[in-house]
């Protein structure tokens, strides 16, 4: 079985799949990568079903596979090099055996993602291979573990995607959610009208956001008894910073919620970096489902929107070691 | 307090694009806490397409849905049509709930603030013992943590409000409690509550066929040990609980 060496990894890297349905009554919530579409990306790039993959949170770390492995690096854009030559991100890659794959530090956005053609086969539990911290299932990796690899069926590398937009902050769409209403109008207005920063406090169970001015709160009979909490809430804590949940979140509480981010805006939420500005804005629920359309379309897209990748000769210090497809090097770059 | 709520309840509103809550009152009581449980349990019997997963707050039903697949206005219909099948505050709550009971060590050094609680609930510590060791509570709600029960009620001079400093830190077992209601921790964690007994209860073990403890709606006996039985206790997997199914 073809295994991942970790030599060294970047603090909080963990397994992640889509998470895990149906445990809510019980308090464990879903869970899974702190950016969806970036699964959906690594699936599309290696021509494979979505799966288990390595969520790199800031920054990567050094990584090396025991036979040569299809990989695919997706997500926030990091530094990376296969031995000593630097790769291109959002696109497919073969990993010869023994070779070093270097991944550093994020150079836009926050959550990278390092995929395998056959996906990690590490084991399943509660129905889910994802590390859920917070629920004490699975843990960061650590320097010296072996994660085992799944079979691949093979497929092109070399492949390249141009993502979805969502590393600078931007727009994220909201719905209003259970307490919204009891927000004066002047405080909900002044929460759409205004960005706010995302602060260095964030995590895959939420991100806290500073407003410029003056926080956001309820003005009198605050006390919310507690209930069902989502991904994608915006919570109104006592010190008025709004607090965006992410997959892992908890699963009830008691802070009232200003509104709920739709789920197609929820990757930029989870990776716009700390210093970026966010705007948030209230639409319909009509809206919100054609942009849910919207948003299924581009993913069950992706899948045709790969093409080759045009690699530059002179990065390639062993030409004859890679597999070549035929024509991608005829490119105006030679 | 009940009459004068349910007028607006229940209540059904959207959670985002995916999600339906019903409120059956925005306090807890019995009656609406009894009828989350069985609403949620007459949900699950349905089986309604495009339904992918409930879950019971302390008073109200969470219903969560695939929004392309089915409407919202249609599902509003489905559970407006359900809600109005029967009285759901007096509604029998679901077939297949269990017993246990979770030996407790009440004080001492493992659980510190027995004492100030009682002092707060205006009992003396042998007065607490005996009413948190004989009061039968039910599992009102599981959250915050995978497998952690909120259970409910206690005896109304158990009405002690939260401290307002936080305890930095209470271990797995921990049974604290506030507003008539108690917590038994699955997880090590910060809480306002105030620590008044310790088990060896392990409400959550992933590997283990059986995950998760306790469900929504089991009832709960915390009986009295001594001190010196804890660490016996710690050793056996089972924390010397035992259950039974309630008929």
């Amino acid at each position: 079985m073809t295994e991942l060496m970790v030599h060294s990894a970047g603090p909080g890297v963990t397994v992640q799949d889509d998470g895990r349905g149906g445990y809510l009554a019980l308090g464990l919530s879903r869970g899974g990568a702190a950016d969806r579409i970036a699964l959906f990306e690594a699936a599309a790039l290696l021509a494979q079903p979505i799966g288990a993959v390595l969520e790199l949170p800031g920054f990567g770390g050094r990584f090396e596979v025991t036979q040569a492995t299809r990989i695919a690096l997706c997500g926030a854009p990091m530094r990376v090099r296969i031995d000593g030559v630097s790769a291109v991100w959002n696109a497919s890659h073969l990993l010869p055996a023994g070779a070093i794959l270097d991944i550093g530090a994020v150079t836009q956005g926050v959550y990278g993602y390092l995929a395998f053609g056959g996906g990690l086969a590490t084991p399943q539990i509660l129905g889910g291979q994802g590390t859920h911290l917070t629920a004490g299932l699975g843990r960061v990796l650590q320097s010296g573990d072996r994660l085992p690899l799944g079979p691949d069926k093979g497929g092109d590398v070399g492949q390249a995607l141009d993502p979805l937009p969502r590393w600078d902050g931007g727009t994220a769409r909201v719905l209003p959610s259970l307490q919204t209403e009891m927000f004066s109008p002047d405080q909900r207005q002044r929460f759409e009208a205004s960005p706010l920063t995302r602060d260095t406090r964030a995590n895959r169970m939420g991100v806290r956001m500073l407003p410029d001015g003056e926080g956001f709160g309820l003005t009198a009979g605050g006390t919310i008894l507690s209930e069902v909490i989502t991904p994608g809430d915006i919570q109104i804590p006592g010190d008025g910073a709004p607090y965006v949940l992410l997959s892992e979140c908890q699963t009830t509480g008691g802070y009232p919620r200003i509104g709920t981010v739709i789920p197609a805006d929820l990757p930029r939420v989870a990776q716009t970096p700390a210093g970026a500005r966010l705007q948030f804005r209230f639409v319909t629920r009509d809206d919100a489902m054609a942009a849910e359309a919207e948003y299924r379309r581009s993913l069950s897209d992706l899948p045709r929107k790969t093409y080759p990748l045009v690699r530059d000769p002179s990065d390639m210090p062993d030409l004859l070691s890679y597999s070549l497809i035929s024509g991608v090097t005829a490119g105006e770059e030679m | 307090m009940q009459p004068n709520t349910r007028p607006q309840f229940p209540r059904i509103d959207p959670v985002g694009l995916d999600g339906i809550l019903v409120r059956f009152a925005d306090t807890l009581s019995e009656p609406a806490n009894r009828a989350a449980l069985a609403f949620r349990a007459a949900l699950e019997r349905a089986g309604w397409d495009g339904v992918e997963e409930s879950a019971t707050s302390l008073v109200s039903t969470y219903l969560r849905f695939d929004p392309m697949h089915v409407d919202l206005s249609a599902l509003s219909g489905l559970i407006h049509s359900l809600l109005d099948e029967q009285d759901w505050y007096d509604a029998p709550l679901p077939d297949g709930r269990r017993l246990h009971r979770i030996p407790t060590v009440y004080g001492t050094d493992l659980a510190p603030q027995l004492d100030e609680a009682a002092q707060a609930a205006g009992q003396s510590r042998g007065q607490a013992i005996q009413i948190l060791s004989g009061t039968q509570v039910r599992v009102t709600t599981i959250g915050f943590a995978p497998g952690q029960p909120y259970l409910g009620t206690l005896p109304p001079e158990w009405d002690i409000p939260r401290q307002t400093a936080l305890t930095p830190q209470v271990p797995v077992g921990a049974l604290v409690v506030a507003i008539r209601q108690l917590v038994l921790f699955s997880v090590s964690t910060p809480t306002g509550w105030r620590h008044i007994g310790q088990t060896a209860a392990q409400l959550f073990q992933p590997s283990s066929e059986t995950p998760f403890l306790l469900r929504p709606g089991d009832e709960v006996l915390f009986p009295a040990i001594e001190r010196g039985a804890f660490e016996a206790l710690k050793s056996d997997p089972t924390g010397g609980i035992v259950s039974e199914v309630l008929t």
